[in-house]
């Protein structure tokens, strides 16, 4: 058998290149993964959060936390989950120590005990960026530091932001704030770097109970978009005008 | 007209040209209206691929299966299937690389964030398993008995 020096070469280079493909750069990906990493018009990330079947651990408070590196013990936070407790005298009771951080260990309510048979209601309710469809933080920002992708999602451009503060003020649902190490206006990104690569949010897979999904309302098929179009939702504070894209099932109107 | 006069105004004009051309080495050659309008679209387009760039951390449970099949697999049997392994064991990151070795939080207040008995009616949380913190062998950690990969009564 005849080889000569230019086939010999060849067959090298290739069996080289052909053997530094990775393993994973093989695998086969879906539609929806394609679809969510070119982020046009063609998706339009929502948010589903089930009230009913929230239990308050706040593993997705921490999960968020240490994702996107918000510093852990300083009190702000992407992401938190509340506790509402109305009694039978028609007072509701609030709380959400450190955002929920650390779960719902004890009835203990702001340094009060409530009586378990006084409860006529109580739940639990988490809280996010609303990724709004006419975001009142966008409308106010004087340098184009924060904007809208394609795809709907509200994110804040660190290099550019001067930390005015405007956005902060703005935002109807008290989800911005300041970062404490980046010094910039920060808030809930959907996780854009992992739905952008098909995964679901830190939260959404620390969620045990399925109390958060994420989706594609552009999607038909999409499970979050079928609940959305034909179950009874809700969003917050509806009268502003922003266009929420975070729905809830199960609100209550004492949630604020 | 009088040279004095006129002197002002090239001042002003030179400050704008400046101005422009200062402009125009600082702002980004990608900076402009790339979303729907001028009012939310106004932005560094290189922005979106940093934001895309960011670490991803906690990685799922798929991952852990690849080396730990055999523990994914006795939890995937359990009530505490949906449960993801880094709730407890933190995120992977470059698990096993870096870090070599994970923290595991075996502490009761992990276990407390759900099984805490709260009599919360219209929630998941009163129709949990859960017992009174103070009264239920306190000094314990939940693990010397519960196994938390497969926490049913057999496993006790």
């Amino acid at each position: 058998m005849s080889c000569s020096r230019r086939k010999f070469l060849k067959t090298t280079i290739a069996g080289a290149a052909a053997a530094s493909v990775p393993l994973s750069a093989l695998k086969f990906i879906s539609p929806d993964e394609v679809r969510a990493s070119v982020g046009d018009e063609k998706t339009r990330w929502v948010f589903l959060v089930d009230t009913q079947k929230c239990v308050g651990c706040g593993f997705c408070v921490k999960a968020c936390k240490l994702e996107n590196e918000v510093p852990y013990d300083v009190p702000v936070t992407r992401t938190w989950v509340e506790r509402y407790v109305v009694t039978r005298d028609g007072q509701t009771h609030i709380d959400s120590p450190d955002g929920g951080r650390e779960g719902y260990p004890t009835a203990k309510m702001n340094d009060e005990v409530i009586d378990p048979k006084e409860i006529s209601k109580a739940f639990f309710v988490p809280k996010l960026c609303n990724q709004c469809q006419n975001p009142a933080c966008v409308q106010v920002c004087p340098v184009g530091a924060t904007y809208q992708t394609l795809d709907g999602v509200v994110l804040i451009d660190r290099k550019w932001c001067i930390g005015c503060g405007y956005c902060v003020m703005a935002c109807p649902y008290g989800v911005r704030f300041f970062h404490p190490v980046h010094k910039v206006a920060e808030k809930c990104t959907f996780c854009y770097h992992r739905i952008s690569q098909g995964l679901k949010t830190a939260c959404v897979d620390a969620c045990s109970f399925g109390a958060r999904q994420i989706g594609n309302l552009k999607d038909p098929n999409d499970p979050v978009t079928r609940v959305i179009m034909n179950e009874r939702v809700a969003v917050l504070k509806d009268e502003y005008g922003t266009k929420p894209q975070v729905f809830y099932i199960g609100l209550d109107k004492e949630v604020r | 007209m009088k040279n004095h006069a006129l002197r002002p105004l090239w001042l002003a004009l030179a400050l704008v040209g400046t101005i422009l051309i200062v402009r125009h080495f600082l702002v980004p050659k990608d900076f402009g209206v790339h979303g729907r309008n001028f009012t939310y679209g106004f932005h560094r387009l290189s922005s979106i691929d940093e934001w895309k760039a960011f670490t991803v951390k906690y990685k799922g449970k798929e991952y852990c299966a690849d080396c730990h099949e055999e523990k994914v697999q006795e939890n995937l049997k359990s009530k505490h299937r949906d449960i993801q392994c880094e709730n407890c064991h933190g995120p992977a990151l470059e698990h096993p690389d870096n870090p070599e070795k994970l923290v595991v939080e075996r502490s009761r207040e992990l276990c407390l964030r759900c099984h805490a008995k709260l009599e919360y009616p219209n929630s998941n949380r009163g129709s949990l398993k859960g017992v009174d913190p103070a009264s239920h062998n306190p000094e314990a950690v939940c693990s010397e008995c519960h196994n938390p990969h497969k926490p049913d009564r057999e496993g006790l």
